[in-house]
């Protein structure tokens, strides 16, 4: 538009290029100190030297009111001055032309007594946020979703992470079952997109992250105790990848869960421990408690039935086993506050569902226990192949807190009678044999269901310092040879890779397969050995996954509104349910050197070369002559007297 | 007889010598750590560097401004048009850049005539959005008969022009203030030379929307959107500065670490300005780091507070609200208190839909964002005017300010973290230098050495870009882990070791020696004796 009106021409005259140079010493900058006292010294304050009225001075200056004009930089003209004017329009609205939030949060906590008195309880919390970290999205504004796991998530093209820390080991004869199972100690599998060209790498970075965000040794993660399971550990989520390329599993039985771990768990729920159901983890006493297990779980999940839109499910899971002799003094008797020390007064606000249940199948007329206060909702789910009864107690209703404003759920024994339902399968492992040389490892995988049989996948990730004797291997169950139909066996490589072996095993009913292999102790190099060697080597629990069949039928459809316990595993057939069993870590003593010893060695080659040095110096550089022999006793006694005689001496 | 002493002796002599020549060497070498050649003696250049910077300024004369016989002396002329009819500034600042495309960091000046309605009467030099300035020619300019005289009239105005549109020496030494001690300026000086970050290759900005009562409160903010209007623009524009990235995360229960005092007079909660610096150490536990990277973040909180202490505000130094109710705390970012108590309505229903005005709260971070990145606008000295800020809400010439400081920066940062880095290996023998240290380092020397040639140069673009390289490279260097391994095996621990294989073997021979020599003298004398 300008351009039009100039159509007079004016002679413009280009003259020259001007030069400024401002020189800045540096040298020069460095003042002596000296003057320092006297330029900053405030004349208003008479006491203190200027060092001191200086640094107040400069600490209040690091709080500054900002100052904004009117003007800021949308006051012009284009889209951004209109753009102003539809959002400063109302500042409350009325509820309807609120955008739906597209993530949801919900909370639940099962308590289930347990027949020798313990008490379960397992806390779930899930995020879920319809969102695409796939597909190179920039994803960048959280609102539920914690920010540190979604940047994980986007920076290492992440499809699937499931990590859990354990501390104690899980008593499947005793307790059954849990709702999530996890090994002891920290386990860690990720299902990278197959986007990722350099996976090795991007999981070492991500494991040095993650030990980060949890505060957890997982940065000791390397390739010596990487494996990638071929079969045993499917994506969880939605994605029929199943190339086991772009999949890496880990476990450190030796971490230690504590505290450290637990605050960071904590921080990323929306509501952190200040409301909900997280106001009952308080860490002395969760950690005062026979097993705790806590876990974070990511994967894409459907949103609907049809699966046209993908949502991201974050779920926070947090199980713990209280003892009846160590927390309860023997009492059979349970409460909230005598579990955590707390009452429960409100649900999390932005949950969109929070509710306690408590497992009532084996006291349907209350002759083993009473709960209260008692509740008139029931539901039934089936979770781990079994139709349960639960009371609910759901936190958003008002009543549910009665008159006191608080929940302290109790739930007393009536009498200590009754048994548990056998878990179907079951499985533990030792190591046989005697010496520091070689030794065997024995699985044994109990199938308890009275007619049927089942296959299991048994994944065992040995470290190299065992090693496995693999022509040993043999898999027996009722005192016959049990071939296994698919084995998947890699070799360890020394101080690379471990040794990594699956079995697809048929277990007969009512039976016991025992798996054994045999295995020779490496010796380390000095350097690789632990702090506290003779306390032995942690070898991480076998992993056994099935497909258990299951007595009622499964529900099928993961899409429908089910508790968040029986929906984490998803089901695919009605005839039978995913099981996962850890078995124990093992502990091996390998041969432990003396420490002393390279000083010793090097004393005692010092001591060998300096000896032999010594003579050959002695040989080279001292000379040698024959001396006569002096004359014996008697000959000089001879001779004295033949000099009284006069008689030359012999 | 003495021919065999003889033997023993030569053979002594030449263990020892053997020991000496052969044996002491071989073992210095295979116990000594290894060190890679660094390029000390640029690296002590660079420890007493002088910089000099060098802008280009091309002055363009109106036709009016220059009489016949000096348009004579001019070397080239060009004849272009320029928007005579234009009735603003701002017009002809468009115009005249559309005329020439001006390269990032040099100046164009417009020197207009006297007569000139251009500018306001009071006006003498317009700064214009892009690179270019109108300097109005004054009266007593026209008394230079030749060019050179005219030019030496015009010559202080346009460094003025230099020092607001480039760089002035207050912002040069503002930006080695953190490498260089200098002398203490006053007090404001160095409050705003703390206040910015430190330049960095990229930066993270994170939003936080803090909401310490959900249950009373359900807040909503559209920060997408609002990125994209009021942040985007800006950080397109600094995108040859540095890389930004945007994120945003809402937190529940985020509680202010003072409790705010109620003040009667005006039925409001205050926090006082020395409260303030208590405020976020709660909160920031909880803001979380990056995951992703390790640039420096930069953090925007909007804090609404609870309906059991609203409204809140905070006052100043002279016990005055602030207009803005927002501070911002030097290189960590800015926090605004947000209060939605005018919105209950009269029979309110916790919990409240709340919609917040993101025109606002943005306008507010962006000056912010604007302080703590460093982009000051000093008050222009008189007789100029500046004109307003375009969409972008960054002109040109701040861009190319902000560069010249940040290019600054770098080149005092990396000095001094190479030059600490030789003086730490020079002084610690132990330290292994592996081949990448060194060829970090040169590669840092090298950039090092460009970035200041391209300042020389006038080449600011060039320079910006190495000095980042001499940066990264140096940093890397510096932090590398492999300068550890062997920091803490001293020598006495060596020497240690080795002292069973030492002494045995050395006793003999200085034994032996010292026989010889007792030997010689002995002999010696004898001889003088025998000649006596």
């Amino acid at each position: 538009m300008a351009a039009h009106r100039c159509s007079n021409c004016a002679a413009l005259l280009i003259l020259c290029s001007l030069s400024v140079f401002i020189v800045v010493d540096s040298q020069e900058t460095t003042l002596n100190g000296g003057h320092h006292a006297t330029t900053v010294h405030n004349p208003q304050t008479t006491t203190g030297t200027a060092e001191q009225t200086a640094e107040p001075a400069v600490e209040e200056r690091r709080w500054e009111a900002t100052a904004v004009e009117e003007a800021t930089p949308d006051d012009d003209d284009d889209a951004a001055a209109s753009d102003k004017q539809d959002t400063s329009a109302p500042e409350t609205v009325d509820p309807s032309s609120v955008p739906q939030p597209k993530d949801d949060f919900q909370e639940e906590l099962v308590i289930r007594p347990l027949h020798s008195g313990d008490i379960y309880a397992s806390f779930q919390f899930r995020t879920v946020w319809e969102t695409d970290f796939m597909r190179g999205n920039k994803v960048s504004h959280y609102r539920l979703f914690p920010k540190s796991l979604g940047q994980v998530i986007s920076k290492f093209s992440v499809r699937e992470l499931h990590i859990s820390f354990t501390q104690g080991y899980w008593r499947t004869m005793q307790w059954g079952q849990p709702f999530q199972p996890s090994p002891p100690g920290a386990e860690l599998w990720v299902w990278f997109q197959d986007s990722v060209t350099d996976v090795d790498g991007t999981w070492k970075e991500l494991t040095n992250v993650l030990s980060g965000i949890f505060c957890a040794s997982l940065n000791f993660i390397d390739s010596t105790n990487t494996v990638q399971p071929s079969a045993s550990f499917k994506p969880l989520g939605i994605g029929n990848e199943t190339d086991h390329r772009f999949l890496r599993y880990a476990t450190l039985p030796r971490e230690i869960v504590c505290t450290e771990n637990l605050t960071p768990w904590k921080k990323l729920l929306p509501c952190g421990s200040k409301a909900g159901l997280a106001v009952l983890l308080k860490s002395e006493k969760l950690f005062h408690s026979s097993f705790h297990s806590q876990a974070v779980h990511i994967r894409p999940v459907c949103q609907d039935w049809q699966c046209k839109t993908t949502s991201w499910e974050l779920r926070q899971t947090l199980n713990v086993v209280f003892d009846l002799h160590n927390s309860a003094q023997g009492k059979r008797e349970w409460s909230l506050f005598k579990m955590f020390s707390r009452t429960l007064t409100e649900a999390c606000p932005l949950a969109s569902s929070s509710k306690i249940y408590i497992d009532i199948t084996d006291n349907p007329q209350g002759e083993q226990f009473e709960v209260s206060p008692a509740t008139p909702l029931l539901s039934q789910a089936v979770v781990l192949g079994d139709r349960r009864t639960f009371s609910v107690y759901d936190l958003t209703q008002q009543i549910t807190f009665g008159t006191v404003r608080s929940l302290n759920l109790l739930i007393r024994w009536k009498s200590s009678e009754g048994d548990m339902l056998r878990p179907l399968l079951h499985a533990e492992r030792y190591v046989a044999g005697y010496g520091l040389q070689t030794g065997e490892i024995h699985t044994l995988m109990y199938n308890n269901h009275p007619y049927r049989s089942f296959p299991v996948l048994l994944l065992d990730s040995v470290p190299w310092y065992l090693r496995l004797y693999i022509h040993t291997l043999t898999v027996t169950s009722k005192g016959k040879d049990n071939k296994p139909s698919y084995i998947h066996y890699q070799p360890s490589k020394d101080r690379l890779r471990p040794h990594l072996l699956e079995m697809l095993v048929q277990l007969p009913p009512n039976s016991v397969t025992e798996v054994t292999v045999q295995f020779e102790r490496a010796l380390l190099k000095w350097t690789e050995y632990t702090p506290d060697p003779n306390h032995g080597f942690y070898v991480g629990s076998s992993v056994i996954s099935s497909l258990v069949p299951s007595i009622v039928a499964m529900d099928t459809n993961s899409t429908r509104e089910r508790p968040l316990f029986s929906s984490f595993f998803p089901c695919k057939e009605e005839s039978s349910y995913f099981v996962r069993v850890y078995t124990e870590p093992l502990l091996v003593n390998l041969p432990t050197p003396d420490f002393s010893m390279p000083y010793n060695v090097i004393c005692l080659t010092c001591t060998v070369v300096a000896v032999g040095y010594g003579s050959l110096y002695n040989l080279l550089t001292r000379s040698f002559q024959i001396e006569e022999p002096s004359p014996g006793l008697a000959k000089r006694i001879a001779n004295i007297i033949r000099k009284m005689r006069g008689v030359p001496p012999l | 007889c003495l021919s065999e002493r003889r033997r023993g002796q030569l053979a002594a002599l030449s263990i020892a010598a053997v020991v000496i020549i052969v044996g002491v060497p071989l073992w210095w070498r295979t116990t000594e750590t290894y060190r890679a050649w660094l390029p000390v003696n640029q690296i002590n250049e660079l420890a007493n560097l002088q910089l000099q910077l060098s802008a280009d300024v091309e002055v363009v004369f109106a036709r009016g401004t220059v009489t016949p016989e000096q348009q004579k002396k001019v070397p080239t002329q060009v004849v272009i048009s320029l928007c005579l009819f234009c009735s603003s500034p701002l017009e002809a600042d468009l115009s005249l850049h559309t005329l020439s495309e001006s390269p990032c960091g040099s100046l164009v000046v417009y020197v207009i005539p006297e007569s000139s309605t251009l500018l306001p009467e009071d006006v003498d030099v317009y700064i214009g959005q892009r690179r270019t300035a109108l300097l109005r020619i004054g009266a007593q300019m026209r008394v230079g008969r030749t060019l050179e005289q005219l030019l030496a009239h015009l010559e202080p105005r346009i460094k003025q022009v230099l020092q607001v549109m480039s760089f002035s020496h207050t912002d040069i030494t503002a930006a080695l203030s953190d490498r260089v001690r200098l002398s203490p300026g006053n007090k404001e000086s160095i409050a705003d030379s703390m206040r910015a970050f430190k330049s960095s290759p990229g930066y993270e900005i994170t939003f936080s929307l803090l909401n310490p009562d959900p249950k009373s409160h359900r807040v909503h903010w559209d920060i997408e959107g609002a990125v994209q209007t009021y942040i985007q623009p800006l950080l397109t524009k600094l995108a040859p500065l540095a890389n930004f990235s945007i994120d945003s995360q809402t937190l529940y229960y985020a509680m202010l670490g003072v409790n705010p005092r109620y003040d009667s007079s005006r039925s409001a909660y205050t926090l006082n300005s020395d409260s303030l610096a208590h405020v976020i150490n709660p909160v920031e536990a909880r803001l979380g780091s990056n995951a992703a990277s390790s640039n420096p973040v930069l953090n925007f909180l909007l804090y609404v507070p609870d309906a059991h202490h609203s409204p809140l505000h905070i006052h100043d130094h002279k016990k005055q609200e602030v207009l803005s109710n927002a501070f911002h705390s030097p290189r960590w970012g800015g926090i605004m208190v947000y209060n939605v108590n005018g919105f209950y309505g009269p029979e309110a229903v916790f919990p409240v839909d709340i919609n917040i005005n993101m025109a606002k709260v943005m306008g507010v971070f962006l000056a912010q964002l604007r302080l703590l990145l460093g982009v000051q606008s000093s008050a222009p000295p008189p007789g100029f005017l500046v004109a307003p800020c375009s969409s972008t809400g960054l002109a040109d010439w701040e861009l190319d300010r902000l560069m010249w400081s940040r290019t600054v920066e770098n080149v005092a940062t990396a000095t001094t973290t190479i030059t600490s880095l030789a003086q730490l290996l020079d002084q610690i023998g132990n330290i292994v230098i592996n081949d990448n240290i060194a060829q970090q380092v040169s590669s840092a020397v090298t950039s090092l050495q460009l970035a200041v040639a391209e300042l020389e140069a006038g080449n600011l673009g060039f320079a910006l870009q190495y000095s980042k390289e001499a940066i990264l490279a140096s940093e890397r260097a510096f932090f590398d882990p492999s300068l550890l391994h062997l920091l803490y095996f001293p020598d006495d621990q060596k020497f240690a070791i080795y002292i069973p294989l030492f002494l045995p073997m050395c006793v003999p021979i200085l034994l032996s020696l010292l026989k010889i020599v007792s030997e010689a003298r002995q002999k010696r004398r004898e001889r003088q004796a025998k000649k006596d």
